[in-house]
């Protein structure tokens, strides 16, 4: 579905992504694993439109997007969330959601002033939406609270809630369980894993936790100095003495006695 | 008797240039109070509205261009026209500059604007200022052309106070605070930031506009003297701040409260000793600040402070 094919990306003398490569199958909930700094997040946004390719192809259904402008890339089905959130914090948890749907008659200011009723009656259905999407994410309780006073978990499940009102087909979500309690974390996996099966999103997940990881993607993509050092399942990549050097090795115990859960 | 045909004249002069100030300051809500973009040149688009209005429905005169001897509504939609444009120019050039280039090309054209009045005479008859434009409902009622004319200015201001308060609760507003609110976010929910803007600022600069047409049409002589800074772009500043920045009712609000105010220190400098008078004009900026400072410290969101917009579809 995506391919990312020889991507750089300097900022001045820094390589924060050299000559990546590597694909996410359509249908896939693929990991992107690596230490601090090895250009996962920059990767992140030049997917999703925000950075500008240095050099190097992104290919979406075949086409090179690199450097299309980020509304252009979510009207093609892609879409982002961040790995702080980025909610709108004076406005209500309900009108976060209300906001994303495209293409909505009443953004247009001449349909706004003289066909009233037509963007009544989407915004009855915007509206229809949202609350469902608040359900899904037991966001209800805080529907008309503003969005900068939730707690840290709740902003995180808004941001992937935002994901899911449009029709998207690639999601990118960076690091969606960081700094989320266990109960919340469960909650996010299973949302994504909801939203795979039934929506059919394709996900590319940029996640710390190798619990999360384990239990969600395959495949696992690793990347250490903007390189991509290696992938496949995340057996495997458990076992590439590259991998363990690179980065698990400064996290755990570089032989886990029973291959239990790295953390 | 005498005296209270006066005091009524008074008022009714009064009223007219609140709704003309009403109207720049729901034209500034857009552009700041809905979408955070910083304009310092109010006074160039109040001005540039004026002179073309009074370029196209004067009659002909060898002093300036034109006259045209247009109708006045076609002055006034031209005057709305010209500003949009002018406010368009200036978001394609700073589009690719951060927002708060806007501020700085703002007072740049503001100043380019003024010098532009004063010196292109063959255009604007520089410091002489134009003459004779006409009074759109003279004679209308016979003997009382001010109130008509109040009409006229009040029911401009309710439209584009309905325009704008319907802009606002619709979707299209919402995008306008989600983008004041997290530029990076906006994008990320597939909105094309750049596009808003525009239409947010144009919008806006079309209401100035629109203010400076009626101004002109209501004080029928207009000289680049009429349109200092301190007049336009810090009155209704304070005007928006006043009243309740985000909110249209504020706003509105805020040029009722603020030109009472500003009316009424010049009856105090008026009456001050006279080696005062000379620093009047100064002393009534400085009362304005002050009390735009108690404003800021006691009510931070103004007057009637912004407010989630009722659901549409309810």
């Amino acid at each position: 579905m995506i391919t990312i094919d020889q991507v750089s990306r300097h900022f001045g003398g820094i390589r924060a992504v050299d000559d990546c490569s590597f694909n996410i199958q359509a249908g896939s909930i693929t990991g992107l694993i690596g230490p601090n700094g090895a250009g996962k997040t920059t990767l992140f946004g030049m997917l999703a439109g925000f950075i500008k390719p240095t050099a190097g192809r992104i290919l979406l259904d075949g086409r090179n997007v690199a450097g299309f402008a980020p509304h252009r890339l979510f009207h093609l089905g892609l879409v982002r969330t961040f790995q702080i959130p980025h909610e709108f914090a004076e406005m209500t948890t309900l009108e976060n959601l209300m906001v994303v749907p495209p293409r909505q008659a009443g953004e247009r200011v001449g349909q706004a002033w003289v066909r009233w009723g037509r963007v009544r009656d989407q915004e009855r259905a915007v509206r229809a939406r949202a609350e469902e999407v608040l359900a899904f994410l037991n966001l209800t309780a805080v529907r008309d609270e503003r969005a900068g006073r939730l707690s840290g978990g709740q902003k995180k499940l808004l941001e992937l809630g935002r994901t899911m009102m449009t029709d998207a087909r690639v999601v990118l979500l960076d690091e969606p369980g960081a700094g989320v309690n266990r109960t919340l974390l469960a909650e996010i996996t299973r949302a994504i894993q909801a939203l795979n099966v039934k929506r059919g999103y394709t996900f590319c997940i940029i996640e710390h936790d190798m619990d999360m990881i384990a239990e969600l993607c395959h495949p696992v993509v690793v990347m250490a100095q903007g390189r991509v050092l290696a992938s496949g399942s995340m057996t495997e990549i458990r076992k590439d003495p590259r991998v363990v050097e690179a980065y698990l090795g400064g996290m755990i115990d570089p032989e886990p006695a029973s291959g239990g859960a790295a953390s | 008797m005498d005296g209270g045909v006066g005091l009524l004249n008074y008022g009714i002069f009064l009223a007219t240039l609140i709704g003309i100030y009403g109207i720049v300051t729901l034209g500034l809500n857009v552009q700041w109070g809905y979408t955070g973009m910083f304009n310092l040149g109010i006074g160039a688009f109040f001005a540039v509205g004026a002179y073309i209005t009074a370029i196209a429905t004067s009659d002909p005169s060898p002093s300036h261009l034109g006259g045209f001897g247009l109708p006045t509504v076609a002055g006034v939609i031209l005057a709305m026209i010209g500003t949009g444009l002018l406010g368009l120019a200036i978001c394609l050039v700073t589009i690719t500059l951060r927002t708060d280039y806007l501020a700085i090309a703002t007072i740049g054209i503001a100043e380019i604007v003024r010098l532009g009045l004063k010196n292109e005479g063959w255009l604007t008859a520089g410091v002489r200022g134009i003459a004779g434009i006409p009074r759109p409902v003279e004679g209308l009622v016979p003997g009382f052309d001010a109130l008509t004319y109040l009409g006229v200015v009040l029911a401009a201001l309710l439209l584009v106070y309905l325009a704008i308060e319907r802009l606002y609760r619709a979707p299209w507003g919402r995008v306008l605070r989600a983008i004041r609110e997290n530029e990076l976010a906006a994008q990320a929910a597939g909105k094309n930031v750049v596009q808003f803007r525009i239409e947010a600022f144009v919008i806006g600069s079309m209401a100035m506009g629109l203010g400076g047409a009626l101004y002109a049409h209501f004080v029928t002589f207009i000289s680049p003297e009429a349109f200092r800074s301190e007049f336009a772009t810090f009155l209704v500043w304070v005007m928006l701040i006043a009243g309740g920045s985000g909110n249209n009712r504020g706003a509105v609000v805020g040029a009722v409260l603020i030109w009472v105010i500003w009316s009424g220190t010049e009856l105090i400098t008026g009456r001050l000793p006279e080696d005062w008078v000379t620093r009047a004009g100064a002393l009534r900026v400085l009362m304005i600040g002050v009390l735009l400072q108690v404003i800021l410290l006691t009510r931070r969101q103004g007057v009637l402070p912004e407010r989630p917009p009722r659901p549409i579809d309810e």
